[in-house]
């Protein structure tokens, strides 16, 4: 306990600054954020939810923060060459948390589609902004229906969906917020190229960043993203990221999520995804290098024919701690969602996974699937995994697996047969456990890439990212 | 079609000694001076009381539990006290009670070679077969008698596997309980008979808070097996009792349950909760504990039967079928801990949930950063007989050794469409069928029980569901 005044404090006193850097849209709900924040605190290890983070202690620091919208100098393409070869994207960057309008692509999309800046979005477009900022994560934390749940009524058991509990996490991002990014994709649009999004950390002193990403993809509309995140100075960072995704009915996303930062970057970002009647949304968060990472993603599955694929690959040694948290609400019939997470652990990594597949009551012919698969290679790697199965409906296919264990031996015996060393069949052995995330990917160039900075990442050579100034 | 209602829900006409409803610490002292227990116990009690009285109910279960009024509750009820000038034996009415639930007390009457501790309320009625197996060694008792007979044994036991501070209700029933089955197998001795315990509550107003406690010594075996049955009341009843297993070298311990608590009526009024704490360890190097159980009754079920592999090469069975019907909730499942090398664990557990019933499967399987070589296999799953139930599951697995693996699935589904019509077809009536199917589904658990039992099991099951389907 404790560790929420400091903020509280914050909140009360730069009040004024907080408003002054941003916009009336996004300051809107930062009152009401802050007594939600208020009456939250932190979570607790307690609590079901932050069972295997402490976010107590992540938030205990104190930070600086660009509360006075200071421009950071910064040009991208010094720290950053990680573009993917063979794969023509738009490329944004994103500053801390203020979107970088210096290097903006050459050609910019048209049909309509805006990539802007949160802030500058709510004031050109307050209308279309302020119809979808802030509305995924209410939808998320309001219970169905207005009975009172957890008791019966009538008879009838309204079950307690202790899901539907607010998130502090996001209650302080929703106050302290200033701008982010803002992606639009019109009715029927179809974005040939993808958008690739790089999150850049960089600051003298130890810096927390509240970023905001608001994604709305129209009717029909079809794109696909990338976003990379990279710490680029040697301090200490924490990262508050709330991310809404509206995909409406028979659009279709493809999200790809890579983290390469470093050992003192704490990272809790939490996804909201709202999607309508047959929308189709692939999620595909990789971890490659990180140092405290807390990833929830709230999938709410509220039309029908919606498909939601969550896909995550973790890499993680040292003392890097990973803890990915997602629930997949199916409100409606006819839903199908997959769910496959891999974790390879070492050294004294700490992994944990908790996947709760949530069906209502009139979600029939829901479809669900939910793998957790994980390696611990040393005895001081930790692995958690919860993977939840909650389910009202009946005429329902369901099923969840998960499992801890280490290399095939018998692989590794038929490799060695073979003249490979113990090293490199082990290495192979685990590039092809996380391979099958990987194989997700749609993109074949990303897929390429992603292939390649893994097995990199196995081999010990790729610490942060290639071209990063602390590699060299 | 009509509902059979539920068999063992009469009450029995007895004079019960009752003591005044109500929980402080006269009250725990009164318990322990009719039960004329040594001062340590007392203390045990005591202090067990003190520390619950710091401890706020656990609110994390998929459950919906009504207040509790623990001053509301008779912790003590009777059954054998004697009216002043009544007769010596034990009450007829008593001995008819048992021969009416299947459990005949007198000796000769019993056909199968099971011995029974017959426990009422708060106090064991009577334990079979006694004498016979005195020879061997075994100790077989109520375990009001073995801290009188044999307190060294019970004062080095009791309290060692569920301490009165693991939980909210292991506080309570240290503090309060009364009777049940206390077991002592000495060194190399197999068990020639299966033991077994019976409770039951009559009286009403009262909560049962029964204790057991299973020693098997090096190489010992035994096969434990426990039922219950209470009346119909619209009241509900406490049951909060303690199940301690010690496992030494080389020894066996197979316990299972057939839990038949009156579940509520159809209405969901009524009913016993029935929040048990049940734990094995798993001591000695080479040792073997299974438990199984067939949770049928109950409004409210919330119980983790456990194992603590802390033996080297120690292995820990768990297999489950919990049905639920009309408002009955069941949270149940269990916990394995491996801290010994090469132990293992395998979880099979059978989740039926039928009417507007809540069926949670919650369980632990966590390995040990000693336990090289742990090796667990958990299977769940869940079966649905209609819209309006709920089937859930919640595994934690949290592994620290790199050497162990462990593997979890789980499938929920409804009941196919296409083995009901293949059975209509064949002229099964769909209530029939859905028995057989539901049988069929829980077989992996049925066959691990006692014959006796497996074949009470089956019946009951195909009961517990009647007309929840259509």
């Amino acid at each position: 306990m404790g560790s929420e005044q400091q903020y509280i404090e914050l909140f009360q006193q730069c009040r004024q600054m907080l408003a002054k850097g941003s916009c009336a849209i996004l300051d809107a709900l930062r009152d009401e954020a802050f007594a939600e924040f208020q009456q939250l605190g932190f979570p607790e290890r307690k609590s079901e939810r932050y069972k295997y983070t402490d976010v107590q202690k992540a938030f205990e620091p104190d930070y600086g923060l660009n509360l006075n919208r200071l421009d950071i100098p910064v040009n991208p393409y010094d720290v950053f060459k990680c573009d993917v070869p063979n794969m023509s994207t738009l490329l944004y960057f994103i500053v801390n948390d203020a979107f970088h309008t210096k290097d903006l692509p050459k050609i910019l999309p048209g049909d309509g589609v805006i990539i802007t800046s949160l802030k500058e979005a709510a004031q050109t477009y307050p209308e279309l902004v302020g119809k979808y900022y802030g509305q995924a994560v209410k939808q998320a934390e309001t219970p169905v229906g207005e009975q009172q749940e957890g008791q019966v009524i009538d008879g009838e058991f309204v079950p307690m969906h202790k899901n539907n509990e607010p998130d502090a996490i996001t209650a302080l991002n929703t106050m302290l917020v200033q701008d982010g990014l803002f992606v639009y994709i019109p009715k029927d649009v179809t974005l040939d190229k993808t958008v690739q999004v790089i999150n850049i950390l960089t600051s003298k002193v130890d810096l927390m960043v509240n970023r905001r990403v608001l994604i709305v993809l129209g009717e029909g509309a079809k794109a696909k993203l990338l976003f990379c995140d990279h710490a680029m100075d040697d301090v200490d960072f924490l990262t508050t990221q709330v991310v809404e995704v509206f995909a409406e009915k028979g659009s279709s996303l493809e999200l790809y999520e890579l983290e390469e930062t470093h050992m003192k970057n704490k990272r809790f970002s939490n996804l909201y995804v709202q999607q309508d009647a047959e929308s189709e949304v692939s999620l595909n968060s990789l971890t490659l290098h990180n140092g405290f990472t807390r990833n929830m993603t709230y999938v709410n599955l509220a039309g029908q024919k919606a498909v939601a694929n969550l896909y995550g690959g973790v890499i993680a040694d040292k003392t890097q701690h990973v803890d990915n948290h997602t629930l997949v609400d199916h409100r409606v019939p006819e839903c199908v969602s997959n769910e496959l997470y891999k974790y390879v652990l070492d050294e004294e990594a700490v992994g944990a996974f908790a996947g709760r597949i949530l069906v209502r009551k009139d979600a029939q012919k829901t479809e669900s699937q939910e793998t957790n698969a994980n390696l611990c290679a040393t005895k001081t790697a930790h692995m958690y995994t919860q993977p939840m199965l909650e389910i009202y409906a009946d005429d329902v296919k369901c099923n969840h697996g998960a499992t801890v264990g280490q290399l095939n031996e018998q692989a590794l015996f038929y490799m060695r047969q073979r003249g490979i060393s113990l090293e490199e069949a082990k290495l192979l052995l685990k590039f092809a456990f996380v391979g099958e995330v990987i194989d997700k990917v749609d993109l074949e160039p990303l897929r390429d890439r992603l292939h390649y900075l893994v097995e990199k990442r196995f081999r010990g050579e790729l610490n942060k990212c290639v071209g990063c100034k602390l590699c060299k | 079609m009509a509902e059979r209602k539920y068999e063992y829900g009469f009450t029995t006409d007895v004079h019960t000694d009752i003591i005044d409803k109500g929980l402080n610490e006269d009250i725990v002292r009164l318990i322990s001076a009719r039960k004329e227990e040594p001062e340590w116990l007392l203390e045990f009690r005591l202090k067990a009381f003190r520390y619950w009285l710091t401890l706020e109910m656990p609110k994390w279960p998929h459950l919906e539990i009504p207040e509790i009024d623990y001053q509301a509750i008779s912790y003590y009820a009777d059954p054998t006290a004697k009216k002043k000038d009544g007769p010596k034996e034990i009450d007829p009415e008593l001995m008819k009670t048992f021969d009416k639930l299947g459990i005949p007390l007198e000796e000769r009457l019993a056909l199968s070679g099971t011995a029974v501790d017959a426990v009422m309320d708060s106090v064991s009625v009577k334990t079979t077969f006694k004498e016979n197996l005195k020879e061997k060694g075994i100790i077989f008792c109520s375990i009001s008698e073995a801290v009188r007979e044999h307190p060294d044994l019970v004062k080095q036991y009791l309290g060692s596997v569920v301490p009165y501070r693991d939980n909210y209700f292991a506080a309570l029933n240290s503090a309060v309980f009364s009777d049940g089955s206390f077991v002592y197998i000495p060194k190399g001795v197999r068990c020639p008979m299966e033991l077994s315990t019976y409770f039951r509550i009559n009286a009403a107003n009262t909560g049962q808070f029964e204790r057991t406690l299973i020693v098997a010594d090096d190489e010992a075996y035994v096969s434990y097996l426990e039922g219950c049955t209470a009346p119909m009341r619209d009241e509900n009843q406490l049951h909060a009792a303690i199940v301690e297993i010690v496992v030494n070298e080389k020894a066996e311990v197979k316990y299972s349950t057939v839990q038949n608590w009156y579940p509520g009526d159809a209405e969901g009024k009524g009913g016993v909760y029935n929040f048990v704490t049940k734990r094995g360890h798993l001591r000695g190097a080479d040792s073997k504990l299974s438990w199984t159980q067939v949770e049928t009754g109950s409004a409210i079920t919330w119980k983790y039967p456990s194992c603590v592999l802390s033996g080297d090469n120690s292995q820990a069975e768990f297999y489950s079928v919990a049905v639920t019907n009309n408002f009955q909730q069941a949270d149940t499942g269990t916990k394995m801990i491996h801290i010994g090398k090469n132990t293992k664990s395998t979880i099979i557990s059978k989740g039926i949930s039928a009417g507007k019933s809540q069926n949670s499967y919650r369980g632990l399987v966590k390995v040990d950063a000693r336990a090289d070589g742990a090796r667990n296999y958990s299977s769940c799953d869940s079966l649905l007989l209609s819209s309006t139930c709920g089937a859930h599951t919640f595994p934690y697995i949290d592994v620290k050794n790199d050497t162990a693996i462990v593997e979890h699935e789980a499938t929920t589904s409804k009941i196919s469409e296409e083995q009901l019509f293949y059975c209509n077809q064949r002229g099964i009536p769909s209530e029939e069928a859905v028995g057989l199917i539901v049988n069929g589904y829980a077989k992996d658990v049925l066959n691990k029980l006692p014959m006796e039992f497996a074949v009470e099991a089956q019946k009951l099951l195909s009961v517990s569901l009647e007309g929840s389907v259509g």
